[in-house]
């Protein structure tokens, strides 16, 4: 194991407002509002019309293409509208709506008792790619993509992504103290189907009841539970593998490269869900929380629940909202209103306060070489958002490494001058992309 | 179901992160002017009040050019983030307490309008403003500039010339004498009580100020260790009868060196971005030092040297990228 990773950010957790409270299940929504596209990749295309009666579990959309992503219906019901709607992360996306009856009642056939261990690795990835399962961290990569590296890749590695290295958010925490059998049994079969016989548990050490929860639970299982320091970004998959492994993804390359897979803790719950009960994946643990919501909770909520009615389920606002997250404070989404849905990437919903958010104004860099320090990737994200700023986008990835950035955020944070680094930076990147597309 | 108030209130939307620190511009100028003030008001007791009105001048003078020059140019003033009344307070404890304050006025203004605004403001210029203001008065009056007080307040320093000047013109035998062996000679640069420009004199006060800026992290520590080193390396092996000669320690208390690593060689704007750009930085600064002492013209050369050095800070930057993620295997 690596000592530490370079740079890297202290910010406050924020994690005691929801730290300790258990997993709530929230009150049926009224409606749900489930986007075709949940997940990188093909978009689905719906498979039941305005009108139809649906049951929880049943698949309303889905696509053959290999990287996509079956979507099901989170609740029982009859569906409203076949429409677009606001996306929390496209903006806008074909979105199937569904009214409530009330009834919350399974599809027929999809509930089962399995043995995972009669099964084999296809199996697996068959029954995960029918769940709908995604990389649930945020990223939303479907996992039977993940776990199906090609041939030539050697994966000796598997690590379990426990760090929630983000401020505020306690939704993996929690659930490793509540779901500790899921966790253990999701793991064994992601290494089954992967075939390895080394993993790693890696969780960041400010949360030590997890640790030693997680310890207890994968005892006499050959897997390895981790604390690591408590530092951000400690949960970017590069970062983990090198503090784990202490092997370095090489740039632009993909965990597998160094023989590693890496999935995140709700994803290997729902992989337990999938393959020893049939269950598809249509609700997730996502923590409500932030300065201007009355009551933080960790929530376990149906896919397609719109914010509104989630930030509802923790007592609503208890003063103005200065910006609506969804995810992390560090590399979540601002949104513009209320009315965007939980898909299943959403790990938290931060409800902002002005104080919280400490945003100030913009001046020119003043070259103190903290965002430099701060860099897990090593890059110079001053002079990226100066070349940002004047437009010199080729520049940025010819010389500086541009495309190396993963986002973290971790520049922005401790820089005195308030730049937008990581904007400068998304530009470029957009800039150079749009360029690359014309040619 | 209730409606959820955003009473009236626009959702701010923008790229993450959406979390900041405390850090600010006006947070690090001002400690850094703190760090500064001990050595200051060790300056104005030590050489009376005329110190103290050349460091007012010049303080209200630099603020006024900043005030000045944004007001002409239509932008946002930003005088009270404390960088105007940093380059005003660094320029003046750098100066001879006995210098007309007017010169130390028109100091601060090239420092500000000239160095600093006309390329850009705050961040955008390529050398130290307190460094080219002081540069600016010593070609301009070299004769009051190299005038130094009578000093009264002690009686180890009852001599008008600075330990520099009388070492340049009258050699290290000398100096010794006049400060009545070498005990009091490192006594008197280590308290500070002896002649030389206002803030500069006092050693231990100009390190626990650096120590205190190097605890909150604005200053990497090898930057004034190596500057400082380098010089005492230097002078020690080219010393005055041969080879391994010199008075390393002597030199390292010495002239402005002190003040120069700890406050101007660690100036964020003019120094390399990478920890290993600054160590060049710093080396070479403390090398060109050495060279202007030992063979220069000039009794003192950090000034000259930490300019020269701000000059190549861009080609050290891009000679010394950070390493990449990856890279390494």
């Amino acid at each position: 194991m690596s000592k530490s990773f370079r740079g890297g950010v202290h910010p406050n957790d924020r994690k005691s407002y929801t730290a300790s409270k258990s997993i709530e299940i929230a009150p049926l929504p009224s409606k749900v509002v489930i986007p075709v596209r949940q997940h990188i990749g093909a978009p689905c295309s719906p498979v039941v019309k305005k009108g139809d009666e649906v049951k929880k579990g049943q698949v309303i959309a889905s696509n053959d293409a290999f990287v996509s992503s079956n979507v099901h219906a989170s609740i029982s019901g009859k569906v409203a509208d076949v429409a677009e709607y606001p996306h929390p992360v496209f903006g806008k996306c074909l979105s199937i709506v569904i009214e409530n009856d009330g009834l919350d009642e399974w599809a027929e056939g999809i509930l089962v008792e399995r043995d995972w261990q009669k099964l084999n690795a296809d199996e697996i990835r068959g029954i995960i790619r029918e769940a709908g399962i995604v990389g649930m961290g945020g990223a939303t990569f479907p996992t039977h993509v993940k776990l199906a590296p090609p041939k030539d890749k050697k994966i000796d590695t598997f690590i379990l992504n426990a760090a929630e290295c983000e401020p505020y958010l306690t939704a993996d925490h929690r659930m490793m103290l509540e779901y500790a059998d899921r966790i253990v049994t999701g793991v064994q079969i992601v290494m089954k189907v992967l075939g390895v016989d080394k993993g790693y548990v890696g969780i960041e050490d400010n949360k030590p009841d997890a640790i030693s929860a997680m310890q207890k639970a994968f005892t006499g299982t050959g897997v390895e539970v981790i604390g690591l320091p408590t530092k951000y970004p400690q949960g970017a998959e590069k970062m983990l593998i090198k503090m784990l492994t202490n092997r370095e993804v090489p740039s632009g390359g993909l965990p597998m490269e160094v023989g590693v897979v890496v999935q995140n803790v709700g994803t290997v719950i729902a992989i337990n869900d999938a393959v020893l009960k049939g269950i598809p994946l249509i609700e997730r643990v996502t923590t409500v929380s932030g300065g201007a919501v009355k009551e933080p909770k960790n929530l376990l909520l149906r896919v397609g629940t719109t914010f509104a009615e989630a930030i509802e389920a923790c007592g609503g606002v208890a003063k103005t909202p200065e910006k609506i997250i969804m995810g992390g404070p560090m590399m979540g989404f601002a949104q513009s209103n209320l009315d965007i849905s939980v898909i299943k990437g959403v790990s938290g919903i931060l409800v902002l306060s002005k104080e919280d958010v400490n945003s100030g104004k913009e001046s020119a860099c003043i070259r103190c070489g903290r965002c430099v320090d701060a860099c897990p990737m090593g890059l110079n994200p001053s002079m990226l958002s100066i070349l940002g700023e004047r437009n010199l986008y080729e520049e940025a990835k010819e010389d500086f490494n541009l495309l190396d950035c993963v986002e973290c955020g971790s520049c922005v944070y401790g820089c005195p001058a308030k730049r937008n680094i990581v904007q400068y930076i998304r530009y470029c990147k957009a800039q150079n992309a749009a360029k690359a597309a014309k040619k | 179901m209730a409606e959820i108030k955003l009473n009236d209130n626009i959702l701010t939307v923008s790229t993450s992160p959406h979390i900041r620190s405390e850090e600010s511009i006006s947070k690090i100028m001002w400690n850094v002017n703190a760090a500064l003030a001990p050595a200051a008001l060790f300056g104005i007791y030590n050489f009376g009040i005329h110190a103290l009105i050349v460091i007012v001048v010049s303080i209200i003078a630099a603020v006024a050019g900043e005030y000045f020059v944004q007001k002409v140019r239509g932008k946002e003033i930003t005088i009270s983030d404390g960088s105007a009344f940093l380059t005003g307070l660094l320029l003046a404890m750098c100066l001879p307490p006995t210098l007309p304050p007017y010169m130390a006025a028109i100091g601060s203004f090239i420092a500000i309008i000239i160095c600093k605004h006309s390329m850009g403001g705050l961040g955008w210029n390529i050398f130290n403003p307190a460094h080219i203001g002081r540069a600016a008065i010593m070609v301009s009056w070299p004769v009051a500039m190299t005038t130094w007080s009578r000093l009264t307040t002690s009686v180890d320093t009852v001599t008008s010339a600075t330990p520099l000047n009388i070492l340049k013109q009258q050699g290290y035998a000398k100096l010794v004498e006049t400060f009545g062996g070498t005990p009091n000679l490192y006594k008197a640069l280590f308290l500070g009580t002896r002649n030389g420009s206002i803030g500069e004199t006092s050693t231990i006060l100009l390190v626990l100020g650096g120590v205190y800026l190097i605890y909150k992290r604005y200053v990497n520590w090898q930057v004034p260790v190596l500057m400082i080193l380098t010089v005492g390396v230097i002078t020690w092996v080219f010393g005055p009868a041969g080879l391994f000669t010199g008075d390393p320690v002597f030199h390292m208390m010495a002239g402005g060196l002190i003040i120069g690593a700890f406050f101007m060689a660690t100036d964020m704007v003019t120094i390399p971005i990478t920890i290993k750009g600054q160590i060049i930085f710093a080396i070479g600064a403390g090398a060109l030092t050495a060279l202007i002492r030992l063979k220069g013209g000039y009794p003192e050369g950090v000034c000259y040297s930490i300019l020269l050095m701000n000059a190549v800070s861009p080609l050290i930057d891009r000679v010394c990228p950070p390493i990449k993620f990856g890279a390494r295997r």
